[in-house]
């Protein structure tokens, strides 16, 4: 008998469905059944009873959407009150009396469910829902054992064939009449279906669209019996709707109607694992559902903290390269790149990787050679590959994908606050009264915290966004940004000092905050660099094009609007001023005191599932794990008695540097996991260059990616299905990546690198990926506490979390800055040397879509390339018209460092001036146009500003097609003898 | 690595801790340059400005010594 429950409390492997979301409130006790229970103010009697294990027959509630009321199944009798309320929509009261099973409610029960089937095609059997469908299981919960009503008006397809059109849907076929009520089938969406035959009409999914996803796509059209499920206007499908195929509605239908098409086609799944995305730093928790190890389908977990069981197409749907045919299963090695691969056996690729390596140190020195570690690898591989960097090739040659999206984040945090890392974590947003979005579009790059920030938003929340283009948030169904600042590319500094100069002047700073929690002294020559007219919004309005009122509006609001919180993406690090830009963003959260509590905050919107993780393991080639700098003793020997050998106290070389160095000569060799830098780096040229100048390239990988046409060794990698580790999301959440199923190459990734250390005569014995987390948290002071079975028990922890934090740290700087005083630090505004002029007069800017990911490498091997499947160039119609081009042209888009070829779209989505694109695919090599120019601190590549011309073109360009050419030469691989 | 994008890149930090209060700007920047680049990005740095130092911003100069 259960006496208090707390919702969210640490039953996460309680999965049932309650049938109404989870209240907080004061505790109200009531009897059901005769059984006492206890629960929250507000909660249902029907989610009261659930609480008790009693489930109360149900259909048009759910616990992922609120309570409506349609179906009338789930009635029951309360003392004192008349009739038989619905116990979805009655909510608890003091001692209330309920009984949940009458012989008055067992009728009307039934009476429900013989409407409901009588307009049901009973093709149970052969049903894509048989045995997962809540009708069926309601038809047995009410005992239903015959259905009164004679046949009669339907919306089923009375032959039962399948009929594609209304007119073939004849009602006692072949030759009787058509059914006019009948719709047939729609498929356009790849991943599932819906049958308007089987709706019930219950609105679970319109609900979820609205209430959980935020897209509003969804309507209920028609009156009565005619009522059915639509998705966008009459002549839409779910393919040409507003649908973002979040599967929210899927989830939420209780029948076939909306039915995911691996489970049509593979059965409804026997065993499930929970795991974790593998795709952005959202990091959303997930059920892989199986038959034996092959994957059925794979829907939200709803006690995943991070995502409170939503999801996005990616980590829903888009799961299907891990059995594509590019996958490669097999080692392969090369003596050089123009010769075909050889497959070769795991001990004869490690061995000739391993000699190659030794022999370029033997030549060229200890530091001739380093790693990649990525962002899309567990914490415990990525921990393994800087270790093989410090203990093994004994030097600091180690650098991570981070290098070039977030590594402006990680100094300019740490220098203001005193750690690298956001922080908050997203269930803060719903307490968030301001939002500001800079740089990012997370509709797009991060959609399961758009969906959370959007009910914010709805529920009245006001959102500032400064971004170059209109994104999506900035207008969308039932919400509007208060302001949106487009500022020209490059400009962000000017833009992000010109708010503080506006808060500092009109005095909306917070005084006893700063007082409390930062150096009063360093605020002071703070407040007077911004104050100086020069930062004004009036004065930085030329440089911004920001108009100067509107700026000031926004400013009043994130100082004065209550809670203000600041999410920002990679328009802001990926700049030539990205470190100044986030200490200006930490400036402003200190200054008005947002910061330290719930809904406020620093956020940085990670790119990548493990972009957090992988900058935690010391994968940067100054940092021991722990963002220790490598120069201190006593860091050092903490790691130099654990792995007996003496670490290099002077950094090592970043991706850049390290291909500077190639090019020069004194950097050989590269083994690089999980990455594919030829196409995600900036300048693809020189990155080709470094490449081509290396002697031995180690590619650890899923496919044959673009680096790897430069590669040596080829050694295949494992998907997130196959793993077993640990992800650390953007909240600094360590969430558990379970192995699904076995790695399809025979070996787990942190077993390769093993192999790989050992065959240069390390002694490495790690036997499980648990022992790799236990040395992390053996010699991490944020990672104290954390093991397997902790995770295990709780579902997830959030670093720091040690003797201080027993428990993990939701918030940070609740107290004090990890640093002690909050630190306030001059942001000057440095025009980037990449200025537009007479050759190159537009600005280019890049950024990312929904529904592909990173360079494109999983996500074009599934059906999302449905929504996208080449980059496209935005560019404004003025800007368009100037060079004669129309809609779907070909254009060539030029730089100084390159030129290639896509088509254009004619859109106002961004400013005259300015244009824009993904990077998505190789044909295109958006990278091929950036440049060299980067962050002052870090080196992040300045990606988002880069002056181009764009003129016709007649198709892809000589160096496109010669690039292409030369990619599938490389990838031939030798006929097995 | 070539010569002036070495230069480049010290100018850049130059530029930043030269908008920063207080005396020790020279200090700063070589405190980054010794933190954040390797001992051979240095060692070059230090080599081109004893030959040519003309296109070096003056705190870089103040720094060297510090490198
Ligand atoms: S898949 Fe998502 S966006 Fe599309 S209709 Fe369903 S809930 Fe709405
Ligand atoms: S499609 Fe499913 S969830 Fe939507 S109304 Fe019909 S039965 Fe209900
Ligand atoms: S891609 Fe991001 S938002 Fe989408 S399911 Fe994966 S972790 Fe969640
Ligand atoms: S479940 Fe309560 S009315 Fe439908």
């Amino acid at each position: 008998m259960k006496d208090f429950i707390i919702p969210n409390d640490r039953k996460i492997f309680d999965d049932r469905d309650m049938g109404t979301p989870a209240k907080q409130g004061a505790p109200v006790t009531l009897t059901v059944d005769g059984f006492e229970v206890t629960v929250p103010e507000g909660t249902s009697v029907m989610r009261a009873a659930a609480e008790l294990g009693m489930q109360i027959p149900k259909l048009c509630a759910t616990d992922s959407v609120e309570a409506f009321g349609s179906c009338r199944l789930c009635v029951v009798e309360i003392e004192g009150r008349r009739g038989t309320p619905a116990s979805c929509t009655t909510p608890v009261a003091e001692g209330m009396v309920v009984r949940t099973q009458s012989e008055k409610v067992k009728k009307i029960r039934k009476g429900v469910m013989e409407l409901y089937v009588s307009d049901h095609p009973l093709d149970c059997l052969t049903c894509g829902a048989n045995g997962d469908c809540e009708l069926q299981d309601m038809a047995g919960a009410v005992g239903l054992r015959d259905v009164r009503y004679e046949p009669g008006e339907n919306h089923y397809d009375p032959a039962g064939i399948g009929a594609r059109s209304q007119a073939e849907a004849r009602w006692r076929a072949p030759e009787g009449e058509a059914n006019p009520r009948y719709i047939p089938k729609d498929i356009s969406n790849p991943y599932f279906t819906y049958d308007p035959s089987k709706c019930i009409v219950c609105s679970r999914c319109v609900r979820a669209c609205e209430e959980v996803q935020g897209t509003f796509a969804l309507t209920i059209e028609g009156r009565g019996f005619e009522s059915r499920v639509s998705a966008g206007g009459p002549l839409d499908d779910f393919l040409t709707s507003d649908c973002v195929s979040c599967g929210a509605c899927v989830q939420a239908c209780p029948t076939a109607t909306l039915q995911e098409k691996s489970v049509i086609e593979l059965g409804t799944p026997e065993r499930s694992v929970v795991t974790t995305c593998a795709y952005c730093g959202v990091g959303c928790s997930f059920k892989a559902e199986l038959n034996g190890d092959e994957l059925v389908r794979m829907t939200p977990y709803k006690h995943g903290e991070a995502n409170r069981g939503h999801s996005c197409v990616k980590g829903r749907f888009a799961w299907g390269y891990a059995n594509h045919q590019d996958r490669i299963l097999n080692p392969m090695i090369r003596d050089s790149v123009d010769q075909p691969w050889k497959e070769v056996s795991w001990e004869e690729a490690i061995s000739f990787a391993a000699n190659k390596m030794r022999g370029l140190q033997e030549k060229y020195g200890r530091k001739s050679v380093g790693v990649i570690t990525s962002s899309r690898c567990t914490n415990e591989e990525t921990y393994l590959v800087q270790k093989l960097a410090r203990g093994v090739f004994m030097n600091n040659n180690t650098d991570t994908c981070a290098r070039v999206c977030h590594s402006p984040t990680g100094y300019g945090l740490g220098q203001t606050f005193g750690t690298s890392a956001g922080t908050q974590n997203f269930d803060s947003v719903m307490h968030t009264d301001v939002a500001v979005i800079i740089g990012a579009n997370p509709t797009d790059g991060h959609p399961v915290f758009a969906s959370r920030l959007k009910k914010r938003l709805r529920q009245g929340a006001k959102l500032i966004v400064i971004d170059p283009r209109r994104t999506d948030i900035v207008r969308s169904a039932h919400i509007e940004a208060s302001h949106h600042l487009p500022l020209r590319p490059g400009t962000n500094v000017a833009v992000v000092t010109a708010l503080a100069h506006v808060i500092v002047t009109e005095k909306l700073y917070d005084e006893t905050f700063i007082r409390e929690r930062c150096d009063w002294d360093e605020f002071q020559d703070y407040a007077a660099f911004v104050s100086d007219p020069r930062h004004s919004p009036e004065m930085t309005e030329v440089l911004t094009g920001v108009p100067a009122e509107e700026l000031r509006k926004a400013a009043r609001l994130y100082a004065t609007g209550g809670n203000g919180a600041i999410y920002y993406g990679l328009g802001v690090t990926e700049h030539s001023q990205g470190s100044t830009t986030v200490m200006g963003i930490a400036n402003l959260a200190m200054l008005t005191g947002n910061i330290g509590r719930e809904g406020v905050g620093v956020n940085p919107l990670r790119g990548q599932n493990n972009v957090q993780g992988s900058c935690d393991m010391g994968s940067f080639p100054h940092e021991l794990p722990g963002y220790r700098h490598v120069k201190g003793a006593e860091v050092r020997a903490i790691f130099e008695s654990k792995w007996g050998v003496t670490i290099d106290p002077e950094p090592g070389l970043r991706i850049p540097n390290m291909l500077d160095a190639a090019v020069s000569g004194s950097f050989k060799g590269l083994y690089c996991q999980g990455e594919d830098i030829l196409q995600s780096d900036p300048d693809t040229h020189h990155v080709a260059a470094g490449l081509a100048a290396m002697e031995c390239v180690i590619v650890h990988d899923l496919f044959l990616n673009e680096t790897a046409n430069y590669a040596h060794v080829f050694l295949p990698g494992s998907t997130f299905l196959e793993k077993d580790g640990t992800f650390t999301n953007a909240e600094r959440r360590i969430n558990r990546v379970r192995e699904v199923m076995k790695p399809k190459q025979g070996y787990a990734d942190w077993e390769v690198t093993q192999l790989l250390a050992n065959a240069m005569g390390a002694d490495w014995n790690y036997t499980h990926p648990s022992q790799i987390m236990e040395e992390i948290a053996e010699t991490t002071p944020g990672f104290a506490h954390v093991n397997y079975e902790m995770l295990d028990e709780r579902g997830s922890v959030q670093w720091p979390c040690n003797d201080d934090a027993p428990d993990g740290s939701p918030i940070m700087h609740v107290d004090g800055f990890v640093r002690g005083k909050g630190r306030f630090i001059n942001t000057e505004y440095v025009a980037t040397d990449e200025r537009t002029g007479p050759r190159f007069p537009l600005l280019l800017t890049t950024g990312r879509i929904l529904s592909q990911y990173n360079v494109g490498a999983q996500t074009r091997r599934t059906q999302n390339s449905i929504w996208h499947s080449e980059d496209v160039l935005e560019i404004h119609p003025h800007d368009a018209e100037v060079r004669g081009i129309k809609e779907g042209d070909w254009v060539k888009l030029a730089s100084r460092a390159g030129e290639t070829s896509l088509r254009a779209t004619l859109t106002d989505r961004v400013v005259p001036g300015v244009v824009y694109t993904t990077f998505h695919h190789p044909d295109t090599q958006a990278n091929v146009i950036t440049t060299d120019f980067s962050d002052w601190a870090t080196n992040c590549p300045e990606y988002k500003v880069t002056a181009v011309q764009v003129g016709l073109s007649n198709g892809p360009t000589d160096w496109q097609v010669e690039y292409n050419e030369q990619a599938e030469r490389s990838r031939r691989i030798e006929a097995a003898e | 690595m070539p010569h002036e994008k070495l230069i480049r890149m010290a100018n850049q930090i130059a530029t930043f801790f030269a908008t920063q209060p207080g005396s020790d700007q020279a200090e700063r920047v070589a405190a980054h340059l010794n933190d954040f680049w390797g001992p051979e990005m240095r060692a070059e740095l230090k080599a081109h400005a004893a030959q040519d130092d003309s296109d070096l911003s003056p705190l870089v100069k103040d720094a060297l010594p510090l490198i």
